[in-house]
């Protein structure tokens, strides 16, 4: 299934506000758990995420720091804010809106 | 994130590196940042079985393209492209050697600005009261010159030997500028303090694109760069001047005159640190704004252009002859320096592959009326020659307009031929390149031989 840009753009920040809600993570990580969840729907340029990273630190929604790795180079984890917990309440009602209007449309045509 | 042991592999990680590096919109911290996530799906990929090639080839590929990557960067960190213009580190080396050129550029500066002072300390000093010494004008390219060359010589890691080499020419320069017993006032010592910069220019040049000044391409970058120095070196000495404005209105509202701080002090050693200045200013920001010489050069090609045809309808119109003056021959020196100038940055500036319009015929028409123009001074110019003899300043001029005209006549040619499709532009940059030292020749020419043969008068 190919996805149009719009929509991998527009879910891409509730998707990694809601990837590091479960715990602090790092860019290659993120990227692993967004194949794992979409079972490879979602298909994210690699390099693409870290805008988006640094756009929501630039936000307050996460927090960076560089720390060492398993093998001896550092890496940057993120870790998300309270600012960023917040947001990702306010995208899920957002999502919720839109997810409860199209399946209420979708059911409709199902049953007539 | 894995350091690999397979040298091949690498070595490709350290090329994918240097072209990030070279995207102004990513940063050191985001490269390393990138080059982790790299690293981590070969890992993963050479685990699954992949042959490094391959998993380098589908790691790069997941990652995107470059361009759309560093457009996304830039729309994420919309401040960056604005301070690449001060903190921007080099394309090829680690990001932290940008605060260490900070530093040896500052000191530079700073010995720059000492340099100007230093013969003060032997009595020759700058003030208001009195005139210029002689020995600053002669020397003034001496003082400067050699920390830029030093400067370049770092930045590019090149070698004791190179100093060495490109010590000779400043050294002769030096001799050549002090040894000759000139008359006070004389005219081949004017000379000299005109020309020895065009000709060490040239020195600096080599530091500049150090074992590349043999092809073109290396050439043509030092033209740019000295078009872009120029300037950055203007825009300085605007800034300079409202400082100066300042301290003497601030000075004078306490009723104390700041006249010997700002002669002797603010402007000469101003003018000095601003070479270094500049030309690092031009060196780090190479590439991040369009460059401005080409923008110039679109902008004034059609007024010279309607200037000269103007000029040249009146005269045919009125009938009325050049009146030589002293002052004309050098001022048709100069209008024919400016379109050369204005052909040489076209030419920097264009794509050799494109096909000809409309500009390049507006060229071909400044450059002939350039050309007409000149040929009837230089017609004038002859007849006063032949009547009142020669004088060191009536030969360099004339040897000068005969070099640029030359050069523009040749250049003449190759743009007809090149808009008549029977020749290529990259024939007619070519020959621009090939020309530029032909100009310091002459002019260490001038340093070396006018003087005695003139009498030092």
């Amino acid at each position: 299934m190919d996805m149009s840009k719009d929509l991998v753009a527009a879910s891409a920040t509730p998707l990694v506000l809601a990837i590091l809600a479960e715990g602090d993570s790092y860019g290659y990580a993120i990227i692993k758990r967004v194949a794992e969840l979409s079972g490879g729907h979602l298909q994210w340029t690699d390099g693409m995420l870290y805008p988006v990273l640094h756009r929501l630190e630039r936000q307050g929604y996460v927090a960076a720091k560089w720390s060492a790795s398993e093998n001896g180079r550092r890496r940057k984890y993120y870790r998300i804010t309270k600012e960023g917990r917040a947001q990702l309440a306010a995208q899920r009602k957002q999502w919720k809106a839109v997810d409860d209007t199209l399946r209420g449309i979708w059911m409709q045509a199902c049953t007539i | 994130m894995t350091t690999f042991a397979d040298q091949p592999l690498e070595d490709q990680i350290a090329q994918w590196r240097t072209y990030l590096r070279r995207r102004q919109a990513i940063h050191g911290p985001d490269v390393e940042e990138l080059e982790g996530h790299l690293r981590d799906q070969l890992a993963a990929l050479t685990e699954a079985g992949l042959a490094a090639d391959e998993a380098f080839f589908i790691a790069v590929k997941r990652m995107g393209s470059l361009d759309a990557l560093s457009r996304e960067f830039a729309r994420a960190h919309s401040e960056r492209l604005w301070k690449q213009l001060v903190v921007a580190p080099d394309a090829d080396a680690p990001a932290n050697t940008s605060r260490t050129e900070i530093l040896v550029v500052l000191s530079l500066a700073v010995a720059a600005a000492l340099a100007v002072k230093l013969p003060a300390l032997f009595g020759l000093r700058l003030s208001p009261n009195e005139e210029l010494p002689p020995f600053y004008a002669r020397n003034a390219s001496l003082f400067v010159f050699p920390l830029l060359t030093v400067y370049f010589l770092w930045k590019r890691g090149s070698g004791v030997a190179t100093g060495l080499w490109l010590a000779l020419p400043f050294a002769a320069g030096a001799v050549f500028a002090n040894i000759f017993p000139f008359r006070a006032g004389s005219d081949t010592q004017a000379l000299t303090a005109l020309h020895l910069p065009i000709a060490l220019w040239m020195a600096v040049g080599f530091a500049y694109v150090r074992s590349r000044w043999f092809a073109a391409a290396g050439r043509m970058d030092f033209v740019r760069f000295s078009g872009e120095l120029a300037i950055y070196y203007v825009l300085i000495a605007l800034g300079g001047g409202v400082i100066t404005g300042f301290t003497f209105m601030m000075f004078s509202a306490i009723d104390m005159n700041p006249e010997w701080f700002v002669a002797g002090w603010l402007i000469p050693c101003g003018a000095a640190g601003a070479v270094i200045v500049g030309s690092w200013l031009v060196e780090a920001k190479q590439s991040v704004i369009e460059n401005m010489a080409p923008v110039l050069t679109r902008l004034f090609t059609p007024l010279f252009t309607v200037l000269l045809l103007v000029f040249l309808a009146t005269m045919v119109w009125t009938g009325s002859p050049i009146n030589v003056k002293r002052e004309v021959l050098i001022g048709f020196d100069l209008l024919l320096a400016v379109v050369v100038g204005l052909v040489l940055y076209a030419a920097s500036a264009r794509d050799p592959q494109a096909r000809p319009d409309f500009f390049d015929g507006l060229q071909l028409l400044l450059v002939v009326s350039a050309l007409v123009v000149d040929v009837v001074a230089l017609a004038a110019i002859a007849g006063r020659i032949s009547e009142f003899g020669f004088t060191p300043n009536r030969v360099a001029a004339l040897g000068e307009n005969i070099i640029l005209l030359v050069n523009l006549a040749w250049s003449a040619w190759l743009y007809a031929s090149f808009l008549s499709r029977r020749g290529s532009f990259a024939a007619l940059e070519r020959w621009q390149i090939a020309y530029l030292p032909v100009y310091a020749i002459w002019a260490a020419l001038v340093v070396v031989v006018f003087p005695p043969v003139f009498g030092y008068r």
